[in-house]
């Protein structure tokens, strides 16, 4: 009987794939955002402790089955693969645009432009050289992992469009998510000796971090006050790398490359 | 709170959920296709820059809405929704992906990371002095005033 009813449930959860990935996430950041909160007293983001649980679970899932997937090889989870696919994962991303406020936009002016930019072609840079360093010769990982320093949305979003494969995804992901960890960790140590006290200068951090989970942590963890500055330029942050990484700078890198 | 205004919500805009959600579909396709001709055009056979595209087009298509007085809570909603769980799709996306050979890429993943926090730092403090110092938060308003 008990049997019946366990392959019975295992049926229904792989057959409603999307529902058990709904539930699945939902418990993992339920957790995360408890750990967050008790553990890191909030220094770190539960966002970015949900996101390295989704990475530790893919590491476990891709050694055991040996797929290439993570989790959605296990044919339980297989609608994860669904949730966290480009469709929907581009459809979430293009909706987060809604929040952008056009007055509140020219506010941040010429200065957070100039971050804005910098903030996108400087770690992309970083990314890229590392990563021609480290061996990789392909024009599309090295674009990608040099997305993945801008962060861990630009790097699949860019690895995606340039059809990179799915360890060097994997690899953009990390490190995105890395520096988010770091900036949230890093920033309250650091505000007084970047002068991180005004409103201006955290309209500039925010477009150079980029980050919106590592900045709004860091900031938060800084001085509350300052968190809406911050997180008015890095709402732009992800929109223009996911702009700037798969086109102009690509194409930058092929051009450097082919010199 | 939520959810006194969700049983307030007229019926129109109830039904004009539905607009919200086939706005952004409409927002993200256009970009798509925009970002895969773009591409072929290029010649990188890659979508280039389809999400960023359809992003600009849902800023102005809410400007545009705003304008006439369009923008009903309903169609807030429809986009919101996907918003919101734009964290837990990036969660599932991390789930799915091959963790397991990115570990043997190692180091580069800490090095890049940490090299590219420290000259972003630098950065903030290099341009924050360029722009000039403006003194301390004592010019902010209260928390709550801020968050408005």
């Amino acid at each position: 009987m008990i049997e019946q009813l366990g392959t019975i449930a295992l049926r229904v959860l792989s057959s409603n794939g999307l529902l058990t990935a709904f539930a699945c996430v939902g418990c993992v950041m339920l957790a995360a955002n408890f750990l967050s909160r008790h553990l890191t007293a909030g220094r770190i983001h539960g966002s970015a402790i949900a996101i390295m649980i989704g990475l530790a679970c893919a590491f476990f899932a891709g050694t055991a089955t040996g797929g290439e997937k993570g989790v959605a090889d296990l044919p339980i989870l297989a609608g994860i693969g669904l949730l966290g696919g480009a469709m929907l994962r581009d459809f979430a991303i293009v909706a987060t645009a809604f929040e952008v406020d056009v007055a509140h936009a020219r506010q941040a002016g010429l200065l957070g432009f100039v971050a804005l930019l910098i903030g996108t072609v400087l770690p992309f840079i970083i990314g890229a050289s590392a990563a021609w360093v480290a061996g990789y010769s392909d024009p599309v990982a090295i674009s990608t992992i040099g997305a993945g320093a801008i962060t861990y949305i630009v790097g699949p979003v860019t690895g995606a469009a340039l059809g990179a494969s799915s360890d060097v995804i994997a690899i953009s992901i990390a490190t995105g998510v890395l520096k988010a960890v770091l900036v949230m960790v890093v920033t309250p140590m650091v505000a007084r000796f970047i002068g991180l006290d005004n409103p201006r200068s955290a309209m500039i951090f925010g477009g150079l971090m980029g980050t919106v989970s590592g900045v709004t942590g860091g900031l938060a963890a800084t001085d509350r006050r300052l968190v809406p500055y911050g997180a008015l330029t890095a709402t732009f942050h992800t929109g223009l790398g996911c702009l700037l990484a798969p086109s102009a700078l690509h194409l930058s890198l092929l051009a450097i490359m082919t010199l | 709170m939520h959810n006194k205004q969700d049983e307030h919500m007229p019926p129109g805009d109830r039904r004009s959920v539905i607009v919200g959600v086939a706005l952004l579909a409409v927002c993200t396709l256009v970009g798509a296709i925009a970002g895969d001709t773009l591409g072929t055009l290029l010649g990188v056979k890659a979508n280039v820059g389809g999400v960023g595209l359809a992003m600009i087009l849902l800023i102005a298509g809410r400007f545009w809405l705003l304008r006439r007085g369009l923008l009903s809570g309903g169609i807030r909603l429809g986009v919101e929704l996907w918003g919101a769980l734009y964290i837990p799709i990036v969660v599932a996306m991390a789930a799915q992906q091959n963790v397991a050979a990115a570990v043997r890429g190692g180091p580069l993943v800490i090095i890049v990371a940490i090299v590219t926090t420290a000259l972003c730092f630098l950065c903030v403090a290099l341009i924050g002095r360029a722009a000039g110092y403006r003194p301390s938060t004592d010019e902010l308003p209260a928390t709550s005033e801020v968050a408005e």
